[in-house]
Order: structure tokens, then C-alpha cells, then sequence
């Protein structure tokens, strides 16, 4: 290459800008497969049947929104390919204090969502519920408290009742948590005065009901299009910072190119004369520069490879996630994708190779004689 | 001499800007040169000698006038059709070598070949007789700055007559070189000169090299002022 030190360093800059961009985007993937995996895992199953007039953030359709389970949809309950929620607005009393809490009827049989929902089975009369971690701590409960909630049934009359809080679950997705207070659903319909009704219905993943009647169906897509946009805006950001960090690496590199191709006037020249084209000569600077780039992916192999393979087995704990109301768990592992790393590996080389063509170009416009003479152009 | 000409100039002439003027380098310059000749421009500093090997070596164009190289009007050749002479009619021999540093000899010796897509055996024993011609055949693996500047310009003249060229144009191949060295490297071109009917040009105004000439083409201000052909065989 004959820039010694200055390629070295130039390589090694452009390796750690290659090393961080894996690094960066393998810690967005890992968070992306962790966070869709838990709110399938916790939330959605593998797709959702709605009321048609249901919105999950919207409580005031909740009252209205709920559904008769026909036969060949309780056959499917019994299966458990479906498993449907019942879905009201209610306030919970915890010592004293006054709280806005979703009720959600669940069954207790149920397997597609990781809810402890065996919890609920009703023994000795009681109304048991589970709620999550972080509703658990803002309400003070442990488990075995009794909770007082008030709800209005169908008619609108209020009513309230004391449950035992039977379980307290630990998970990532603030959705299936904040606020939420899970109860058995023959006992949340029976209190609603809603018999055999359903908000909405969690698939299964080998759920065969495609259509049913006064249903709509919500896919993944739809149901984690928030999580997705939130993975999207910090991709973006992400990318900002990558490509300050890239244009540093290229910038030395169109500047080590500029300079060799000042100092080596006299050896273009010499290629000139030993009878290349200008165009194969701006070929042989411009691969090159090039060369930069696959030097800086052998180089960051050396070291990216046991680094990211370590960070990739104990992950990286952030502490914050449980705080921060979005699904972000404890520990991120990253996920170095084969396209992630072939997209980065292309990126790198194709970035360097043109930003090593650019300064070459010049070398097509210079009078060979000149360059023979190492006059400056 | 032979009397088949493959150099020929009619009225060149060679402008260069120089501020808003313009600088005349050759002014109607006419000259015709055979196969088979060792020929040197000489003359002063500025006297057009460099200029008028350039044309030759289709590295620059004329501003007026013709130059034919091998029935060639190089100010009608495109980029590519020059590179093309260059690389199979044409050998270049620079006052400072201009070997490339990060390659052996052999491979500076190479390097033209490459270009010509030749197979690889045939490469190498192009390679191992022009290193052999100039007696270099222990130093293949070396780099150039493990060599003398004696070595190194017998390296130049091996990769310059590599490919056999017609034509080897010498710019102050010797001024670098002591006096023993400069008669080895000018003896070795005159042999080769012999045996394979290359015609050598010289810019130079060395008195050891002009002794080896056949024709002396004296050059002032641009203009050819001399043209002197030496029959005696001297060396």
C-alpha cells in the first residue's frame, strides 16, 4: 500500500466504524426479537380476533365491545388454539388510594399466552387475580393482599368486590402489566353480566378459524406496529451515528488517497508510460483505496468476532427497562444477523471503494509528462 | 543504420502556457529516423530535447505540425491507441528509473507484460532474457532500494525491452550514474541496439554517452540546429 502507518490507521478506524455498526444494530435486532418474542409470548399470541368496534387504547370502547362465543369458537377454546379476554374498565382501591385498572378475563385454562392463569382457578370461593410486577409495586401488593375494585356491569350499575391477589408475574411487556388486573373470565363475565362473552380472541399458533362471524382479525403486524415504530426511530437514530462515525473512517481514507496520489505522481506517470490507460490506472488507486476496506473487515473480524461473540453470550443489562414503560428486558442479547453482516461488510466496501474512486479521478485529467516530472497539478 | 524510417516529424511544433504567454518548445521541427538507430538529442537545458521524446513516446501531442511513430500520427491516436503503442512499440528509460518501489525486479520487469496478457511461461522467459541481457538474473527477488543506481537502470533497460520493443527511448538515462556505470549501461544498449534492431533515442547532453551515438541531432530553442551521422563504428 505503500502509505504505511497511515493505512494502518485509517484501517483501523474504519474497522472499529465496521465493528460498532454489527455491535449497534445487532443489539437493535436482539432487542427487536426479544421485545416481539415476549409480547407474542405475553399480549397477542400469534394474531388476535376483535369486536369490530375494540380498541385497545381506548377504555370507552370497551363497555360496548364484546361478542357471544359461538360454538365452533368455544370448540376451538377447548382446544386451545383460541382463548378469549374479557375487557372493562374498573378502579382498584389499594390501601385507600384510588387507581384506574383494566380488568381482563382470562382462562384459567388457557396455555397460549405466559400469563400464570392457572392462578385464577377458583378454590374455596375465592376471587383470585394476578397482576404483574410493576402494577404489584405502584399498588404496594404482595401476594395473598386483597385488592377492592369497582366496575360498572352492562347495565351500568356499579359494584365492588374484594379479590385475593393469588399470583404476581414477572414480565418485559409494560402492555400486559401496567395497570392490568387479571381475573378467571366465567367470573369477570358473571360480574359484568355478560354471559359467555369475549372482547376479543388470542390465537393460537395452529388456531384454524380464519373468519369467523363478528370477528376481525388483527395479525402481528398490526398488533406490534407500535413496538415496531419505536424499534424504527432508534434504528434511525442509530443510523445518524453510524454515519458520523463511517465519514470519519472515509474521510482519513479520501484523504490518504489525495496525498498518494500527490506523492505518486511519478509512479502513475510510470504506468502511463509502461503503456496503461489513465482509466486502469485510476482502476489501480481506486482498488487500492478499496483495499482499505477489506483489510478493515479482516481486521475487525480479528477482534469484532470474540468480542461481539462474548457481549452476544452474556448480553448487556441495562437495569432500566422495567422503568421506562416500553418492552425492554433486563438483559439484551444481541443478534448478529447473516444480512446484517453481509449488508455492513457491503456498506463498508462499497462506501471506501468510492470514496477511493473520487480522488482518482483526478489522475484521468493529468498530462502523463507533468506526472513524470512529479509536478504538482 | 537501416533506411526503413519509423520516426518522422514534419514542422512540430510545441507550445506550453507560461502565465499568459506562451512558451515555444520545438519550432518546426523536421526529422526522420530508421530502424535500427541509436540516436541522441542533445543540447542545452530548454532546448526542446525532453519535449520531442515525449511526442515521440506519444506521452504529449504536438501543438502544430505531424509526428508519425510507426506510420502513426500520434495527435490522432486516442487515449487508449497511445497506451496501446506505448505498451508494445514503445520502451521508456528515465534519468531516475522510476522502477516501482514495492515490486522485485522481476516484477518491475513484469509489469509490461501484464499489460500485453501474455501467457505465463512465455512471460517468464521474456522476463528471464531481459534480465539476462542485463545481467541481472541474481537479483530477481530484490526490491529496488536493495540495488545500486547502476543496477536499477539496468533493470529500467531490461523492463524497456521486455516486450522487444521498436522504439527505446532513453531521457538522461546516465546522468545519475558514475562514469563506470554510465559506460556498462550504454555498452549493454549498444549491444542490444545490434542484436535486436531497436532503434535507441537519447535526450542527453552527457559527452560519455555521445560517444556512443551513431547520430547526433543538436537542438537550440526548439529548432534542430545540427544533424550529424556518424558511420564509424566506435565501440
Amino acid at each position: 500500500m505503500g502509505a504505511g502507518l497511515r493505512t494502518w490507521l485509517n484501517v483501523a478506524v474504519l474497522s472499529f466504524a465496521f465493528v460498532v455498526i454489527i455491535f449497534y444494530n445487532g443489539m437493535l435486532d436482539g432487542w427487536n426479537r426479544q421485545g416481539r418474542n415476549d409480547t407474542i409470548a405475553w399480549v397477542t399470541g400469534a394474531g388476535q380476533f376483535w369486536h369490530p368496534g375494540f380498541d385497545r387504547f381506548d377504555p370507552y370502547t370497551f363497555q360496548d365491545s364484546h361478542n357471544l362465543l359461538s360454538p365452533e369458537i368455544v370448540s376451538e377454546v377447548e382446544k386451545k388454539n383460541l382463548s378469549p379476554v374479557l375487557v372493562s374498565q374498573a378502579t382498584a382501591f389499594p390501601q385507600g388510594r384510588s387507581l384506574g385498572v383494566i380488568l381482563k378475563g382470562i382462562d384459567p385454562e388457557q396455555t397460549i399466552l405466559s400469563l400464570p392463569s392457572s392462578a385464577l382457578k377458583d378454590e374455596i370461593n375465592q376471587d383470585n387475580a394476578i397482576v404483574g410486577k410493576r402494577f404489584a409495586e405502584s399498588a404496594n401488593l404482595k401476594k395473598g393482599d386483597k385488592l377492592l375494585i369497582r366496575w360498572r356491569d352492562k347495565n351500568g350499575t356499579f359494584d365492588a368486590r374484594e379479590v385475593n391477589i393469588a399470583e404476581i408475574f414477572n414480565c418485559d411487556v409494560p402492555e400486559a402489566d401496567n395497570g392490568q388486573v387479571y381475573l378467571s373470565i366465567n367470573n369477570l363475565q358473571k360480574m359484568m353480566g355478560m354471559q359467555n362473552e369475549a372482547s376479543y380472541l388470542v390465537a393460537g399458533e395452529n388456531n384454524p378459524v380464519k373468519n369467523p362471524d363478528n370477528w376481525i382479525f388483527r395479525d402481528l403486524s398490526f398488533l406490534l406496529a407500535d413496538f415496531d415504530k419505536l424499534i424504527l426511530s432508534k434504528r434511525v437514530g442509530a443510523s445518524i451515528m453510524q454515519v458520523f462515525l463511517l465519514l470519519i473512517a472515509l474521510i482519513a481514507i479520501f484523504d490518504t488517497q489525495v496525498l498518494s496520489i500527490f506523492r505518486r505522481q511519478k509512479e502513475i506517470g510510470t504506468y502511463i508510460a509502461l503503456g496503461m490507460t489513465r482509466i486502469q490506472v485510476v482502476g489501480i488507486f481506486t482498488v487500492e483505496g478499496g483495499t482499505h476496506s477489506i483489510l478493515a473487515t479482516l481486521l475487525g473480524a480479528l477482534y469484532g468476532i470474540p468480542l461481539l461473540l462474548l457481549i452476544n453470550k452474556t448480553g448487556i443489562s441495562f437495569g432500566i427497562g422495567q422503568n421506562m414503560n416500553i418492552t425492554l428486558a433486563d438483559t439484551i442479547y444481541p443478534y448478529y444477523s447473516l444480512k446484517l453482516i453481509i449488508s455492513t461488510i457491503l456498506l463498508v466496501i462499497l462506501s471506501a471503494t468510492i470514496v477511493s474512486y473520487l480522488p482518482s479521478r483526478k489522475i484521468a485529467k493529468m498530462k502523463p509528462t507533468d506526472a513524470l516530472k512529479g509536478k504538482l497539478q | 543504420m537501416e533506411n526503413s524510417s519509423i520516426i518522422k516529424t514534419e514542422n512540430l511544433i510545441k507550445r506550453f502556457p507560461v502565465g499568459k504567454t506562451d512558451f515555444t518548445a520545438l519550432n518546426g521541427i523536421n526529422l526522420t529516423m530508421g530502424t535500427g538507430e541509436f540516436a541522441g538529442l542533445v543540447g542545452p537545458s530548454g532546448s526542446g530535447k525532453t519535449t520531442l521524446l515525449n511526442i515521440i513516446g506519444s506521452l504529449d501531442t504536438p501543438s502544430e505540425g505531424t509526428a508519425y511513430v510507426l506510420g502513426k500520427s500520434i495527435s490522432l491516436l486516442t487515449h487508449a491507441q497511445s497506451a496501446k503503442l506505448r505498451n508494445h512499440h514503445i520502451g521508456f528509460i528515465f534519468q531516475t528509473y522510476n522502477l516501482l518501489p514495492v515490486y522485485t525486479v522481476y516484477e518491475n520487469v513484469e509489469f509490461a507484460l501484464l499489460l500485453q496478457k501474455m501467457t505465463g511461461a512465455d512471460r517468464k522467459k521474456a522476463v528471464m532474457d531481459a534480465l539476462e541481457w542485463v545481467g541481472l538474473t541474481d537479483k530477481i527477488y530484490s526490491k529496488p532500494s536493495m540495488l545500486s543506481g547502476g543496477e536499477c537502470q539496468r533493470v529500467a533497460i531490461a523492463r524497456s525491452m521486455v516486450k522487444r520493443p521498436e522504439i527505446v527511448l532513453a531521457d538522461e538515462p546516465t546522468a545519475n550514474l558514475d562514469s563506470k556505470n554510465s559506460h556498462h549501461i550504454l555498452q549493454t544498449m549498444k549491444v542490444l541496439n545490434r542484436e535486436l534492431k531497436t532503434t535507441f533515442i537519447f535526450a542527453t547532453h552527457d559527452e560519455k554517452v555521445m560517444k556512443y551515438l551513431d547520430r547526433i541531432i543538436s537542438l537550440d530553442d526548439g529548432k534542430v540546429v545540427k544533424d550529424e551521422i556518424l558511420t564509424a563504428e566506435k565501440y
